[in-house]
């Protein structure tokens, strides 16, 4: 490599300077409040917003023992899973059209699927009121068109806070399956074709294997969001359709308990923590970055 | 090379795709236009049916002293964070591409994280950490919250364009002995403006937009954009949420359209320049 002045062209020490405002930046703010949170947990809880360093395991005892705690934890990871897989189901076929079509203002239907993401999150949320709700879109035509005469209960259900999800989560998930289509050669599937395969065989054989992996950042991708959502079910759902996230926030503003929101927020980070683990085990990072970095 | 449409199950099976991929962009924006629609009811109620025009939903945002304090909150927040998180992402973004250090796997994995731990452990975090230093709750850890959250998008998208810049101009500036600063300004710089604009808007809108955590950061009494939003939903949606709604979308729709265009149009008076300059 180059010598100037003495030091290297791309001398390391020179990366490290650049990095190290933003390495700070994680450690404090990322790695260390993730470490805090770890010692919270065996804080003991005296009463609402007072805690003292006396070691104590009552948190994770009742977190383990609380059938609330786990109720909570299993309806988390079911909507998660349910999100997860209806916006893979969902997601894969415009994905594939897009990638197939022979449609000339493709990139109108790429730009489409960015559009949500420069929308506010809590607009996109609430705007399902506008459709679910009494006098949302679809009750107010199924009224006029003598179909109900009582308006259909459908905001505040858990089916309205796993819509919301889907609506957040579909572009992830369309985009990730797209990416991966991408990278295809298209040439193995005329080979499979000329060899003599159907268009579904050549689909099950070549096309939906080797985008697989898109479909795999996706999943991975929705499901650690969805359980980790707070918004969705707040404006969407009762209050028995809270998630995870919710009760977090609730026992650490409402009951200012911060020892057993620690708790609460160490076991999420964990769990969301071994399915992303799992995945990059299997998958490598590659794949998510390409999904986040569009 | 069109391949699904060779044999009859083919083109139902591409029908069929067209059909669910049509259904699924209603579904992603169906509720966008409600929302939009019903901002200009003139209805008392935010709902169905529309009773007629009327623009005194946005007239009466205008006097709204708590949704333009939020406003403003915002706005400053955002602005600062994207030009903040740009300038750490290009930093980053250069040494991740450009060099080789010890170290290099994790930090890249690490800097992804603030975008895959939810932002309730996030926010959770902080506040534990804060309280753990017994410091009080202010707008700065709101704000540098926001740097965090936005950095992973920031520097996933300067990395993916500094890939595509060949060093060898780079290092052609050096070997002719111009300095490292001069050489980042004059010949990477330039070429990377697209990433940067592009960096800029994604941390923009990502701050602005930011509920969950900055439920939990915001010092007492002050009220983002969003959490705004989500207070005035709770007592019901109305139709003057309905018009901030339409508001904010203008916003963050208008000023990357906004963005783009000063950069086509930069683009081309850079070209146009350049062309003088060589005629001359």
């Amino acid at each position: 490599m180059t010598t100037t002045r003495g030091w290297t062209l791309y001398d390391a020490r020179l990366a490290w300077a650049l990095i190290a405002p933003t390495l700070l930046l994680l450690v404090v703010f990322l790695l260390l409040p993730i470490l805090v949170m770890a010692v919270y947990t065996f804080f003991t809880f005296v009463t609402a917003g007072v805690e003292t360093s006396a070691p104590t395991l009552a948190n994770w005892t009742e977190f383990l023992t609380d059938s609330y705690y786990h109720g909570f934890l299993l309806k988390t990871v079911r909507v998660g899973a349910i999100t997860a897989v209806i916006c893979a189901v969902l997601g894969y076929f415009p994905a594939y059209f897009i990638w197939a079509t022979s449609f000339r203002h493709k990139w109108l239907l790429l730009l489409l699927l960015i559009v949500p993401f420069w929308i506010s999150f809590t607009i996109r949320t609430f705007s399902w009121i506008n459709i679910l709700g009494e006098q949302g879109v679809i009750n107010v035509v199924l009224l006029k068109l003598g179909i109900i005469s009582e308006p259909l209960p459908m905001l505040y259900t858990e089916g309205a806070v796993i819509m919301g999800l889907l609506h957040f989560l579909l572009p992830y998930m369309i985009l990730n399956v797209y990416v991966a289509l991408e990278g295809i050669d298209r040439t193995l599937i005329s080979a499979a074709q000329s060899m003599g395969c159907t268009s579904a065989q050549a689909f099950r054989e070549v096309t939906l294997p080797l985008s697989l992996p898109g479909l795999a950042a996706g999943l991975m991708l929705c499901f650690v969001l969805a359980a980790g959502s707070y918004v969705t079910p707040q404006l969407l759902g009762s209050g028995r359709d809270a998630l995870f996230g919710n009760l977090i926030y609730d026992t650490i503003m409402g009951q200012l308990n911060w020892p057993m929101g620690a708790t609460l927020s160490i076991v999420l980070f964990v769990l969301l923590g071994c399915v992303a683990a799992a995945y990059t085990r299997y998958m490598g990072m590659s794949q998510i970055m390409k999904g986040l970095g569009g | 090379m069109r391949a699904p449409r060779h044999d009859r199950q083919g083109r139902w099976a591409w029908r069929l795709t067209g059909l669910i991929t049509l259904l699924v962009y209603i579904f992603l924006f169906a509720p966008i236009v409600a929302t939009v629609v019903l901002s200009f009811n003139a209805s008392m109620f935010g709902g169905f049916p529309l009773t007629g025009f009327s623009l005194q939903w946005y007239a009466k945002l205008m006097t709204n002293e708590p949704v333009l304090n939020a406003f403003r909150t915002s706005m400053w927040i955002a602005l600062v964070t994207a030009a903040v998180t740009t300038l750490l992402g290009v930093m980053v973004a250069f040494a991740m591409v450009r060099f080789q250090f010890p170290g290099k796997q994790t930090f890249g994995t690490l800097v992804i994280l603030p975008a895959l731990v939810p932002e309730t452990i996030l926010g959770v975090g902080l506040l534990v950490l804060i309280k753990a230093v017994d410091q009080p709750r202010t707008i700065w850890l709101l704000l540098l919250g926001h740097i965090l959250l936005a950095l992973p998008y920031v520097v996933l998208v300067v990395q993916a364009r500094m890939i595509g810049i060949s060093r060898t101009y780079e290092e052609a500036a050096l070997s002719l002995g111009a300095p490292r600063v001069a050489t980042f300004g004059e010949i990477t710089l330039p070429l990377l403006v697209p990433a940067v604009v592009a960096g800029v808007l994604l941390a923009f809108t990502i701050s602005f937009d930011n509920t969950s955590a900055s439920l939990f950061w915001r010092p007492a009494g002050v009220e983002t954009m969003p959490t705004q939003i989500l207070s005035m939903l709770k007592i019901s949606i109305s139709p003057e949420v309905n018009a901030l709604g339409t508001v904010m979308i203008l916003v963050t729709i208008g000023i990357p359209l906004i963005g783009g265009l000063i950069l086509q149009s930069l683009t081309q008076l850079r070209k146009r320049v350049g062309r003088k300059g060589n005629a001359a």
